[in-house]
This record gives structure tokens, C-alpha cells and sequence, in this order.
């Protein structure tokens, strides 16, 4: 299990050296979406308001506080990410995004083929652990899309935003699917008596 | 029986709001000392390392006293109205609702509600009949008991209802909890509260299995039947290794709760309300004369 240090934007390369169980530090700007974000986007065909290319995507709707004309972080967390599955294929293909945080996994067959065949990776961060995450939030750099508040598109300046576990690499490893795979296993032991 | 006056109203809404704002900046304690017991038990190489960032992260929320997750979920309060006290139902509920409503705007906490079709965001985390406000009534006490749950909706979103056949008997509710359980898998943020409503109506069935949430981790169902069954499912939940943010391990929950009520002779309902690892929740009390205290702990009938 190696540990990396990456900055945005993300190329190719770098993703594919990164292996299932490896862990991640980021620096640079991270790009927050959820549901209404990415509805937006994809089901109303809106296109994003800045470039996504090597983009690494944060699902999330912070708390923030608005002071003049900007926004303070005061806790930015991370949302369940199997919501939004259906969009990962359109953020790697058609917008370039090459790593997606969340937590809870993503499951979908084409959302592990869009990291293989695009060069993405799904980066778990630990679900709940936001007042540490927001430590590691420096600054809010811009908003976008305010009428969707939360849910707007928020650019977020991250230093050492990690341990980010990658849990789904670009060579077609899942450790959702490895884990849930056995736990199905598991299962049947139990109800079968064993 | 006491008639409450003003003061009392004030008072609900003061601790509505301290209650929600509490509920999601401190971990109870009772689930604190449940996760640094499954960190020292647990030993897979990524569930290790989940477990000492959830410590972490706690201990960053103390410090700085800040949110210890950025969903302030859907307000839900229960309110144990005592029997000595004479309180009028829809004032008591207009001012939790204004004290949901002061906590977000003092607070500046994120507005997580909204409207299911138009998906309006009123900015308040209230509208149409949220907060949701359950009513209890507790025998001899010249007090209320306000315990607050604000319900991330990782955790929510992983509800099970079903109506079984009296003849699947105690494995059918197994299989269903076990399965529920599975299903949630890593996206309701593990290692989990497992809260499981058994019997009653398909309504009722369900605001047990949330109302198993409000009970300390180390508390079991006073019925030695259902007692038994907490342990062995927590066992078998905790074989299924799928472990801490479901990246492996051997703890997948910290408890199961089961509530139960009688059923209808041609039933066997059975609900799951999953709760992430924080278990968030606060409690109150409020006296007559508009006195409150903050508890460190809620207990049935305590």
C-alpha cells in the first residue's frame, strides 16, 4: 500500500500509478457537486460553469457562512456517493474529471468501466469525518449556480485533504465489490446455519 | 397538574435549539466509548485506520467545537410530556419548530430541507410538517423530556420495511435485518446502530425501529426475548466483515436495538433504521417553572 501526494489538476498518469488500497493526500482545488448539481448538468443539460478537465470532484454541500461578497467554510463534509452514480460516466467522459471523492462507493458497471477506459479513480474519504475534513478546507474560491444553496458548485482550495483511500483504481479494482462479495458470502454461512 | 405557562414555551424553544446544535458538535458518550472499543478490537489494515480518523475527527469537533459532519440532517425530537403537567400540544410543537429554525440561523448550520416535488429549499431545515415531532407520555413525571435526533441522511436512506408471514417466523426476521443490513452495506457511514422495529402496524413498525436510536449503546429491550435477539444479531451483523466505511473489518455495528409492540395475528412486520457511526443525539429536560437542564444521557422511562 504506497501513499501518494498529488495536485490538481490531475493527469493520466498519475491516476494510473494509484492502486486499490493505496492512500492519497491532495492539495489544490477540489469541486464540490451533489444531486442538484449534477441534475442540472446532465438531466437539464446545463454545462458546468468551469473547466472539470483533471478535475478531482468532491460530493458534498457544505455549511458556510456568508461574509461580504464570499462564503467561510464552517464544516464541509462528504455525501453518500451511490446517489450520484449514474453521473460518473458523463463526468469522466464528456467533462475529463479524474478522480471523484466520496464515500459509500459507487456501483454501477459503467462507472468502474468510465475509471478503466477514461484513466479515473474513486478516493474514500471517512463518511462523517467532516470537522477534520474542514481543516484541511482552506478557502472557499468561488460559488457558482447560489440558487441551488447548498447544492451550488463551490470550488474549495484543500491542502492535505487525506487519508483518501482509493477504493476504486483504474484498472478495474473495487474494494466495495470485493468486500460486499464476501459479505454475500458471509451471509449464506449464517442463514445457512454455518 | 401543573399548568405550564409562558416561560415553559421559552424554555422548549431554547432547548430545542441548544439540543440540535449539541446533538451534532458532541458524540454521546456512551457511543464514544463504544468506538474506541471496536478501535482496539478492530484489526483489518483500512478498518484500523478508519477508526483512528473517526477518533480524530471527534476529537477536532471538541476542539474546535465544530460540526462533527456536515449533514444537519432532518430534524426529528421526541417529546416525553410527564403526566403532571397540563400542555397545550400545538404551542409545545410551534416552539420546537422555532427553535429548529433559531439554531440554523444563529448557527449558520446548512438548510438540508426541502420540498419533495419542487425540491424548494425554505433555508429554515423546517417546512410541512418538519421538524418531526413524535409525542410520548411518561407516568408520574412533573417534567418533559425532549431528545433530539438529528438524522443524517446517509443513514436514513438505508430504511427497511417488511410485512412478513407469521410462519417466517424469528429467521424470517434474521434473514430480513441481516439482509437490510447488507444492503446498506458502506453507504450509511459504519460501523452502524442497527435500530429494528418488530410488530405493531407497518407505521408503527417503523418509528420503533428509529425510536431503537434513542437508547444508549449497552442498553437492551427489558423483554429477555428480544434482549437475546440484540446479541445475536449484533454477532451475526459483525461476522459479515463488511467493517468501518464498508472498506472491510470485523465491526460493522456497535449495536443493534430492536423495539417491539404487539401485532395483528396475520402478521410479522419488521423495520430497519440504520444510524451512522457519530449516533448522534441530545436530551433535555424541561420544568414547569421554565428551569432546563441538558442530560448527559437519555434512558427509557429514566
Amino acid at each position: 500500500m504506497a501513499t501518494w501526494r498529488l495536485t490538481t489538476p490531475l493527469t493520466e498518469a498519475e491516476i494510473r500509478q494509484l492502486q486499490a488500497g493505496d492512500l492519497v493526500f491532495l492539495d489544490g482545488r477540489v469541486v464540490g457537486v451533489r444531486d442538484a448539481t449534477l441534475i442540472r448538468i446532465f438531466d437539464q443539460g446545463i454545462e458546468p460553469p468551469i473547466d472539470l478537465s483533471g478535475a478531482a470532484v468532491l460530493h458534498t454541500a457544505p455549511n458556510v457562512r456568508r461574509e461580504g461578497d464570499r462564503y467561510v467554510p464552517l464544516s464541509v463534509g462528504t455525501t453518500t456517493s451511490a446517489r450520484m452514480d449514474r453521473f460518473t460516466w458523463g463526468l469522466l467522459e464528456r467533462y475529463g474529471v479524474r478522480a471523484i471523492i466520496g464515500k459509500g462507493g459507487l456501483y454501477l458497471p459503467e462507472s468502474l468501466q468510465a475509471f478503466k477506459q477514461f484513466g479515473g479513480c474513486y478516493l474514500a474519504i471517512v463518511g462523517g469525518a467532516a470537522a477534520w475534513q474542514t481543516l484541511q478546507t482552506e478557502a472557499i474560491e468561488a460559488v457558482y449556480w447560489e440558487d441551488l444553496m447548498p447544492e451550488a458548485l463551490w470550488v474549495f482550495r484543500v491542502r492535505d485533504l487525506g487519508p483518501l483511500f482509493v477504493a476504486i483504481d483504474s484498472h478495474g479494482r473495487s474494494l466495495y465489490a470485493e468486500v460486499g462479495a464476501e459479505a454475500r458470502r458471509r451471509l449464506g454461512q449464517i442463514l445457512g446455519g454455518g | 397538574m401543573i399548568v405550564v405557562g409562558p416561560e415553559f414555551y421559552e424554555a422548549v424553544e431554547r432547548v430545542a435549539a441548544q439540543a440540535y446544535v449539541k446533538a451534532l458538535i458532541d458524540v454521546p458518550a456512551d457511543v464514544r466509548g463504544a468506538l474506541e472499543a471496536a478501535r482496539r478490537r478492530e484489526t483489518h489494515p483500512i478498518g484500523s485506520q478508519v477508526l483512528e480518523l473517526v477518533a480524530l475527527n471527534i476529537r477536532t469537533a471538541d476542539e474546535h467545537q465544530i460540526l462533527v459532519c456536515q449533514d444537519t440532517g432532518t430534524p426529528v425530537y421526541w417529546a416525553f410530556i410527564g403526566s403532571g403537567l397540563a400542555v397545550d400540544g400545538a404551542r409545545l410543537e410551534a416552539a420546537i419548530r422555532r427553535g429548529v429554525e433559531a439554531a440554523t440561523r444563529d448557527h449558520s448550520l446548512r438548510s438540508s430541507i426541502c420540498h419533495p416535488i419542487t425540491r424548494q429549499n425554505p433555508q429554515t431545515n423546517t417546512g410541512y410538517r418538519v421538524p418531526v415531532v413524535h409525542f410520548e407520555f411518561a407516568a408520574g413525571a412533573d417534567y418533559l423530556d425532549l431528545v433530539m435526533l438529528p438524522k443524517g441522511s446517509g443513514s436514513e436512506n438505508q430504511s427497511f420495511l417488511k410485512m412478513l408471514s407469521p410462519a417466517d417466523g424469528v429467521a424470517g426476521i434474521k434473514r430480513f435485518i441481516l439482509e437490510s443490513v447488507l444492503e446498506a452495506g458502506p453507504k450509511g457511514c459504519p460501523p452502524y446502530i442497527v435500530g429494528v422495529g418488530l410488530g405493531g402496524s407497518a407505521d408503527l413498525c417503523m418509528v420503533l425501529a428509529k425510536r431503537a436510536l434513542l437508547r444508549p449503546i449497552g442498553s437492551h429491550n427489558p423483554d429477555p426475548a428480544v434482549a437475546a435477539l440484540e446479541v445475536e444479531l449484533l454477532e451475526d451483523v459483525n461476522r459479515l466483515g463488511i467493517g468501518p466505511q464498508g472498506l472491510g473489518g470485523a465491526v460493522t455495528a456497535l449495536a443493534v436495538h430492536v423495539e417491539h409492540a404487539y401485532t395483528h395475528i396475520s402478521q410479522n412486520p419488521v423495520a430497519v433504521n440504520i444510524q451512522c457511526w457519530r449516533g448522534l443525539r441530545a436530551a433535555a429536560r424541561v420544568y414547569p417553572d421554565g428551569r432546563t437542564e441538558l442530560l448527559s444521557q437519555w434512558q427509557p422511562g429514566g
